[in-house]
């Protein structure tokens, strides 16, 4: 029993570090229908910008410091590399992403280097953990599950009862409508990739202790981020968690299966393809939530 | 129309680009009369196998400079030519023909893995071409290719060494964990092929990936499994990982790496969790343990100094075996009084008692590895910092 | 463009192909054969995938994984020592019909493998099988799902390949042996017969690139490029999107299959990162800068590039290169960089003209 249980935990853990990542596509995408693959790109510089930080501030403040550049990061990318596109097909936005993700890892390689780093556990060190009915979790998975709560739940405050925030859900659900209401939608844009590059920044600095950080981390927490956002439902941040939490239950289970653990992963993109296949909107994800438009 | 017009300006690019190629590369042959002894290198400086071929690149050109800045070798500098394979064999493939045809190398060192090793020694052998390799598998050089050699010490040994500490722990069951890339797939086959005779029974075995975040569900499952002992064999940082969740599981059985460990970051990653791991490694990594007249003594200290000034950072084994490559070859054509090919190999193949950072070399026509039991040296890790372990 | 200018392009092209071959013969550096071999098999992946995503108006991030399959069916299939199966009643039969042969390994040692042509069979058979059986619900998603869609399974594939067995797992497969092809006529890496390899390169991709250019201005061709145009109008046009979606996503997963399965005998090996989704995204990104909806763009681009990565050119920048070029032209000029060249080209002839 209590090994189940620590499958569950473990999936937890992995669960949570996909679903703060995925937390972070669906503001973009909500507000923006871009694709946003650079999404992981932010997790690894809020980590190496924290690291680097840390060697001359306490930890609190290399945390906030790195989410407030790196959302700078965001916002900056999103007015040199968006705002004045002229091509808006869907296939041109994922180019564009990719591209950027490719650049902004080759330009961490070589501003940092391939070392791996990590921040310290924020309670505790490398061994404790607490104890449940036999299992054991790390109490820096509580911060990660912590962050996440607190994300979804401002965010939430964020898009129905602030101005800015309406505004954003206003752009998403019509853009041309929004646009005639007098919504600046470009800065709505720059909003959105700098929300969703904060929310990236505090994704790494609290997975840092647990996953650690290295330059070329970014893609395939993309990868997962997005599976997770998928299966969830895009274009909902509940949605998003609920998938991150199920892909890394899948994850764990598939382990405790007797499926070899090379295969775990390809376990993961299996139920992301599925549910692509038989319900494209994903398990949590609402028609009208923007996860069917077409651009 | 436009499609042709532009179809054929690209065209007419490839063709001018052959052929400034082919000019620039005329107009350079005419200049020295002492040509630079050229040496080939593959390492993958970027890609998923960067923190191999991060510090191999850096440790080759280091000695390169080192070695011209006193003259070069046989009155000649030595031109290193570096190419990042990013880890991918078709690149490592295509990047040995260029060494060999066109750069026309005396010796290629690298690459860093297994993958491309295994997929470039067909290239070298066919084209009669020496490769020192830096990858670890036992496949590099079993079966024996007459110009194919390597210089990280034997998985097979690595095991030996932790079977035989376990048997003095009293060890019998373990679980293995390995890493999803080159290195940990050629440990895991080694380490299952010689548990039997050993007498050590495998109770789980799993592999991960270097991306992983979390490995708790793994570690559950080896847990239930009931070991004794946890064979961790990887070479990427993720290992760190397999430590710190096995603590946080609470599961306090020892704890035995690879010679993979060998690098202070992992150690610095696993943190509290990495203390008393053991692991075989060469001595490069207590190199101030050991006594003054220890014949390691003075390359390990000169080649870790040298390297901490250069590049401010700690040794790891993997710049060592880079090291360890460059210096055969450099001393082979220095035996050798030439620069042939062959001559250069036949030397490389009778080198004995060649003192590197990996142990004492002792080539011969079937063991082109030329290290035996004693490179190793069991080590743990004591607050933070690798020392030699002793049996208690 | 016409039949005639087609004939013209194809002409031109290959007599590009054999000045390259002359010029690099004339000055002894034939070396740089090798890499404009391995850039024409990349290239032909090229081609396929800009009749996806240029005329069908769809992405496909997983068609590395297509190419790795064609090389992995056939490297494993020409590696794999069946002796055991080969004694077997089904056995003797399949070595009459001359599906396996012997021969010896690289150390002597006697094997019983498929022939190279049935492992190639195989290979096209399995990709064509998978193809299908993915782009068929896949297809009927819209835009960034599609993208997710095979992407995910660009993916599942990486992840076999680098955790099984079978296929070498990290080291991939090595020691694949060379291709007869026909008598005089051998794919493979070594030097003695790299020109005809040189050749055997070419003509295949020019040959993809004809049967591609026909196939665009067919019937077929102009109802994918009303599909990329507006597939709504097409359907209510009468067009059945669907299966010519389905169709143009099939033959190009089967021609990467196929440069996969010839580029493998010619390097004597692949290993997983030819199916991992940087190459994938690699891919897009050459036919990207082709223009997209340009074949013979796309062609020229991706030998270009590829044979400059093959040769190192780019140093450790090689990613960053592809990502900046990914960048800049969609940012800059979304249509490909030499339709804006193309169309100065004409205004300026036109104008000197008149």
């Amino acid at each position: 029993m209590s090994e189940i249980l620590q499958y569950i935990f473990s999936g937890i853990t992995n669960g949570g570090i996909y679903a703060i990542v995925a937390v972070g596509f669906s503001v973009v995408y909500s507000t923006t229908g871009v694709l946003n693959l650079a999404q992981g790109e932010f997790v690894m510089l809020g980590g190496m910008v924290a690291i680097s930080l840390l060697n001359v501030v306490p930890l609190p403040v290399a945390v906030v410091a790195a989410v407030a550049i790196v959302t700078l990061c965001g916002c900056i990318l999103e007015m040199l590399f968006f705002r004045h596109l002229r091509s808006h097909s869907i296939l041109h936005l994922i180019i564009i992403t990719i591209g950027l993700s490719i650049v902004i890892q080759e330009v961490a390689l070589h501003v940092w280097d391939e070392k791996v780093r990590s921040l310290p556990y924020f309670t505790g060190d490398e061994c404790s953990s607490i104890k449940l009915a036999g299992a054991a979790i790390s109490p820096q998975v509580l911060w990660v599950l912590g962050a996440v709560a607190v994300v979804v739940v401002v965010l939430q405050v964020f898009l129905k009862y602030t101005l800015v925030g309406r505004a954003m859900r206003a752009c998403s659900a019509n853009p041309d409508a929004a646009m005639l209401a007098g919504i600046n939608i470009r800065n709505m844009r720059t909003f959105a990739f700098a929300v969703s590059a904060a929310m990236g920044a505090i994704a790494g600095c609290v997975i840092s202790p647990i996953s650690m950080t290295q330059y070329d981390m970014g893609a395939s927490l993309t990868i997962k981020g997005f599976a997770a956002a998928i299966v969830g439902g895009l274009g909902n941040p509940m949605a998003a968690v609920a998938g991150g939490l199920l892909v890394g239950l899948v994850e764990a289970f598939s382990v405790m299966s007797g499926l070899p653990a090379a295969y775990k992963d390809a376990a993961a993109f299996a139920i992301l393809v599925l549910v692509l296949f038989v319900r494209p909107r994903g398990l949590f994800g609402t028609r009208d939530a923007g996860s069917v438009r077409e651009c | 129309m436009r499609t042709l017009l532009g179809g054929l300006a690209g065209v007419l690019a490839v063709v001018g680009m052959v052929a400034s190629g082919v000019v620039e590369t005329f107009a350079k042959e005419e200049l020295k009369a002492e040509p630079p002894i050229k040496i080939g290198a593959l390492f993958a400086v970027t890609g998923p196998a960067a923190n191999l071929g991060g510090p191999e690149a850096k440790t080759a050109e280091m000695m390169v400079r080192k070695i011209n800045a006193a003259g070069g070798v046989l009155g000649r500098q030595i031109e290193l030519i570096v190419k990042d394979t990013a880890g991918s064999p078709e690149k490592a493939v295509s990047f040995a023909k260029q060494l060999i045809e066109e750069d026309r190398v005396l010796a290629i060192i690298g690459p860093s893995t297994s993958g491309e090793t295994m997929q470039i020694k067909p290239i070298c052998e066919e084209r009669k071409t020496l490769l020192i390799s830096c990858a670890a598998a036992e496949v590099i050089v079993n079966p024996v290719a007459k110009y194919v050699f390597k210089t990280p010490q034997k998985d097979s040994q690595a095991v030996t060494w932790i079977f035989n500490t376990m048997k003095d722990m009293g060890i019998t069951k373990i679980a293995v964990v390995t890493g999803n890339d080159g290195f940990g797939t050629a440990g895991k086959k080694q380490l299952e092929e010689l548990a039997k005779p050993a007498g050590m029974e495998i109770v789980a075995s799993e592999v991960y990936d270097k991306q992983a975040t979390d490995l708790t569900d793994i570690i559950t499952k080896i847990k239930a499994a009931r070991p004794q002992a946890v064979v961790n064999w990887s070479i990427v940082p993720a290992q760190s990982i397999v430590a710190k969740n096995m603590r946080q599981l609470g599961m306090d059985i020892p704890l035995f790496q690879s010679h993979g460990f060998g690098n202070l970051k992992y150690v610095a990653q696993a943190g509290k969790a990495a203390e008393g791991i053991l692991f075989p490694a060469g001595r490069l990594l207590v190199v101030d343990e050991l006594s003054e007249d220890h014949p390691q003594k003075k390359v390990l200290a000169e080649y870790k100094k040298d390297y901490e000034a250069t590049y401010k950072d700690d040794v790891s084994t993997f710049g060592g075996h880079a090291y360890d490559a460059l210096a055969i070859v450099v001393e082979a054509i220095r035996k050798a009084g030439n620069t042939q090919p062959d001559k250069v190999r036949d030397v490389v193949e009778g080198l004995t008692g060649f003192v590197g950072t990996a142990g004492t070399f002792n080539f011969k026509a079937d063991d082109h590895t030329g290290l035996d039991l004693s490179a190793f040296e069991m080590l743990t890790v004591k607050d933070g910092k690798f020392t030699i372990y002793k049996k208690k | 463009m016409h039949k005639s200018r087609t004939t013209l392009t194809v002409i031109s092209l290959a007599a590009i192909v054999v000045v390259v071959q002359l010029l690099t013969h004339c000055a002894g550096k034939e070396y740089y054969l090798t890499q404009m071999i391995m850039a024409a098999y990349y290239s032909i992946v090229v081609l396929g995938l800009c009749l996806v995503m240029g005329y069908a108006g769809q992405i496909s991030l997983g068609h590395a994984a297509f190419f790795a399959m064609g090389g992995y069916t056939s490297a494993i299939l020409t590696t794999t020592s069946f002796s055991a199966a080969a004694g077997t009643g089904a056995g003797r039969i399949l070595r009459g019909l001359g599906v396996f042969v012997e021969r010896a390994d690289l150390y002597g040692g006697q094997l019983v493998t498929v022939n190279p042509w049935a492992a190639f069979l195989m290979a096209m058979l399995l990709t064509a099988a998978v193809a299908f059986l993915i782009g068929y619900p896949a297809l009927r998603l819209k835009g960034h799902y599609l993208a997710m869609a095979t992407l995910g399974f660009g993916l599942i594939v990486y992840r076999i390949v680098l955790g099984s067995e079978f296929a070498g797992s990290s080291d991939g497969v090595t020691g694949v042996p060379e291709w007869r092809i026909c008598p005089g006529l051998v794919l493979g890496g070594s030097t003695e017969y790299r020109v005809a390899n040189y050749y055997l390169a070419w003509g295949v991709t020019l040959l993809v690139l004809v049967l591609l250019l026909n196939l665009v201005r067919s019937r077929v061709g102009r109802a994918l490029r009303s599909i990329h145009d507006g597939e709504l109008a097409a359907n209510a046009m009468g067009i059945n999107t669907a299966r010519f979606k389905l169709q143009a996503f099939v033959f190009s997963a089967v021609l990467a299959a196929a440069a996969g399965c010839l580029l493998t005998h010619y390097n004597g090996g692949i290993g997983p990162s030819e199916a991992g989704a940087m190459k994938s995204i690699r891919y897009v990104a050459l036919v990207a800068v082709g223009g997209m909806d340009n074949l013979l763009g796309g062609l020229v681009v991706s030998t270009v590039l590829t044979f400059l990565s093959l040769r190192g050119y780019f140093g450790t920048y090689d990613h960053a290169v592809f990502g900046v070029i990914l960048i800049a032209i969609i940012s800059l000029a979304p249509e490909g960089p030499l339709k804006p060249v193309a169309a100065w080209f004409k205004g300026f002839t036109v104008r000197k003209g008149g």
